[in-house]
């Protein structure tokens, strides 16, 4: 990670949090982040974040694990070892269907699972600076790049929506 | 912003706890030297497993004929076992998936220790599988892998099979789901910790920091996982019982099998979780997280559960009656007057009938009583296990080879066992991770904590529900 020097405002409240975006947003500031100890409802429409969209790999993933799993056992039981099963045809489709389902089910999630932790830059091992050790417990933290933010407007902003506390950082 | 308040809701966070109290209450244990009773308790679970390690070893070294299964029987404690495990599996992937979809928010304070639960539960059901294979070091062949025999590949139309990646695939996905979850928790106790505490918990925590684009996609990962793991959940029950129904044994030969094994899953999960959570509750004092509404809550799946089992039981007994089939009617007959009636009515009266008493309020809301049955519960549901398997064997077409069954030692030590293995899991995991979900708690506080719902508010239903918006 580039070298950055974060001024950051702590809030005691949800609520709060939500202000500070709001004006710094009417003020044209740029965000460098939000960080928060739980999912903050109405947030993300005030950040501007784009809906994830995870769920459409999820999607891919799936129809690789249903394509897996019936092409497989269709190859296996008409091309590389017909056998008959109780009188059934080689080609049993209906047969087929659990072992379809488990696998879209198991392909989908594991590779969102995987996903997930790969664009956030998450996994074992790796070790992300944090700002304040307070934000997983019960702080609400705004951080601004101070490249791109005056540092006297940010303090201002601290200040009038109430931040309990304001401080810097280099990451 | 605009989430209501529900002023006809119990609150489901009590004693005015504040966001750092939360974080207090539910880190600490964590942090701690056990107690006493947590020290006696894993001594206990760990002697079990002890047992456990020993008779498996013995049935591996020996052989199978340790145990007392026979030509005519040749599914008894083993499967009974594996069904039964399965079957507590199941409640922690409902409660954290199907509640999700529901928006339940009373999930939130159990949905951890259930989801650990059911992790737990399906390691030890995947152990009688294995190990009643005999052959425990051929088990890889159950997997369709490229091999030098051929390739000769399993039977993708046998049901067994459909259990084995049913039973992988929801173990794999009940992991994933339960870890994300744990992460930013774990994070949580990173942040507190020191010294190598701290290295340990940065590695379990995956370096979450909280931002708000992991938090959003954290949440549309979960959302998806849920949605995913519905159906996984209905299904893994649906097809162990298809390992029956598709038998051609009377008795088995049913249709009603796997909505029945489902309800009947849920139901002995429940009560798996209620036996868990009111100990758990009682040991970490919980009770401002896991209150009465929460057990009411439970209790109230029980007793839909309970009854959709019961229902189940007297249909599959009419059905027989009505198919005209010998077969069929005298499978029934012999499961309920033949020689294990004690089995049979055991099952009838600690599925059936004991359920009902959670009709009355004060009944489902008193905490004794939910405990005596949760556990008679999980003992009728074992029994219902042991029915279909055990009995319906034990007279099948040819009376030539009519027999009976009873365990041996080994039997008898691998169930115990097994029940080791689960609950040194289960106190090991109650002192690592947090037992209830922090941040989700924390997320519903506004919502359900009892100092934003005013004053005891205890209303006879006829309020409105009160929506807060500040638009």
């Amino acid at each position: 990670m580039a070298h950055k020097e974060v001024i950051f405002g702590l809030y005691n409240d949800e609520q709060d949090l939500l202000k500070a975006v709001k004006k710094a947003k009417a003020g044209h500031m740029e965000i460098m982040d939000v960080f928060s100890p739980f999912p903050i409802h109405g947030l993300d429409p005030l950040l501007e974040l784009e809906e994830s969209r995870i769920h459409i790999a999820g999607f891919i993933y799936g129809m690789l694990g249903t394509l897996t799993a019936f092409l497989s056992m269709t190859w296996i039981f008409t091309k590389d070892w017909p056998i008959i099963f109780g009188g059934k045809p080689y080609w049993s489709v209906p047969a087929f269907i659990p072992i379809t389902f488990e696998l879209t089910v198991l392909f989908a999630c594991v590779g969102m699972v995987v996903t997930f932790y790969i664009i956030c830059g998450l996994g074992p091992g790796v070790t992300n600076p944090t700002l304040d050790d307070r934000i997983s417990d019960d702080k609400f933290c705004l951080a601004f790049d101070k490249a791109y933010v005056n540092e006297a407007d940010a303090r201002a902003l601290f200040s009038a929506t109430g931040a309990a506390e304001v401080n810097s950082k280099n990451l | 912003m605009s989430s209501p308040v529900s002023l006809i809701r119990e609150p489901l966070i009590t004693g005015n706890k504040t966001y750092h109290q939360i974080t207090e209450d539910l880190i600490s244990p964590t942090e701690k030297t056990p107690p006493l009773s947590w020290m006696l308790g894993f001594i206990v679970a760990v002697t079990f497993l002890a047992v456990f390690v020993f008779t498996v070893g013995w049935t591996i070294y020996h052989g199978i004929g340790t145990w007392n299964l026979n030509r005519t029987i040749g599914w008894g404690w083993d499967i009974t076992n594996f069904v039964w495990w399965v079957g507590i599996g199941h409640a922690g992937t409902l409660i954290s998936a199907i509640l999700l979809i529901f928006r339940q928010k009373w999930r939130t304070g159990v949905n951890r220790a259930a989801e650990a639960m059911t992790i737990f539960a399906v390691i030890c059901a995947g152990q009688f599988p294995i190990i009643h294979m005999g052959r425990v070091w051929l088990a890889i062949f159950i997997f369709p892998y490229p091999n030098t025999r051929g390739p000769l590949w399993p039977n993708f139309n046998s049901p067994l099979l459909w259990d084995v990646f049913a039973i992988s695939t929801y173990f794999t996905v009940s992991l994933l789901f339960w870890y994300t979850g744990l992460v930013p928790d774990f994070a949580t106790v990173r942040d507190r910790a020191k010294g190598m505490r701290k290295k340990v918990y940065n590695f379990l925590s995956f370096g979450w920091t909280g931002s708000a684009k992991h938090w959003q996609r954290w949440e549309a990962l979960s959302l998806v996982l849920a949605g995913l793991s519905t159906p996984l959940v209905l299904s893994v029950h649906t097809i162990v019982s298809f390992d029956f129904a598709t038998s051609v044994i009377p008795g088995w030969h049913t249709t009603i099998f796997p909505p029945y094994f489902v309800a009947g899953a849920i139901f002995s999960g429940f009560a798996m979780v209620l036996t868990l959570m009111l100990t758990t509750r009682k040991l970490l004092k919980l009770e401002d997280y896991i209150t009465i509404e929460h057990i009411e809550s439970m209790n109230k799946v029980i007793l839909l559960t309970g009854t959709i089992v019961g229902v189940a039981y007297l249909t599959e007994l009419f059905i027989a009656w009505y198919s005209g089939y010998v077969y069929e009617q005298f499978a029934f007959f012999n499961r309920a007057l033949g020689p294990y009636w004690w089995a049979y009515f055991g099952m009838m009266f600690c599925n059936v009938v004991s359920p009902q008493l959670f009709w009355k309020k004060s009944w489902r809301r008193n905490i004794w009583l939910t405990f005596f049955l949760s556990i008679v519960i999980n003992i009728g549901m074992w029994f219902e296990r042991f029915v279909i398997i055990a009995t319906t064997l034990a007279r099948d077409y040819l009376p030539s080879s009519w027999s009976y069954y009873s365990p041996t030692w080994v039997e008898i030590g691998i169930f115990l066992g097994s029940l080791g293995l689960f609950f040194t899991c289960y106190l090991i995991f109650s002192r690592v991770a947090p037992v209830v979900a922090v941040a989700e708690i924390k997320s519903i506080l506004k919502t359900s904590g009892n100092q934003y719902k005013g004053a005891a508010h205890h209303h006879d239903g006829h309020q409105e529900e009160v929506h807060h918006d500040h638009h």
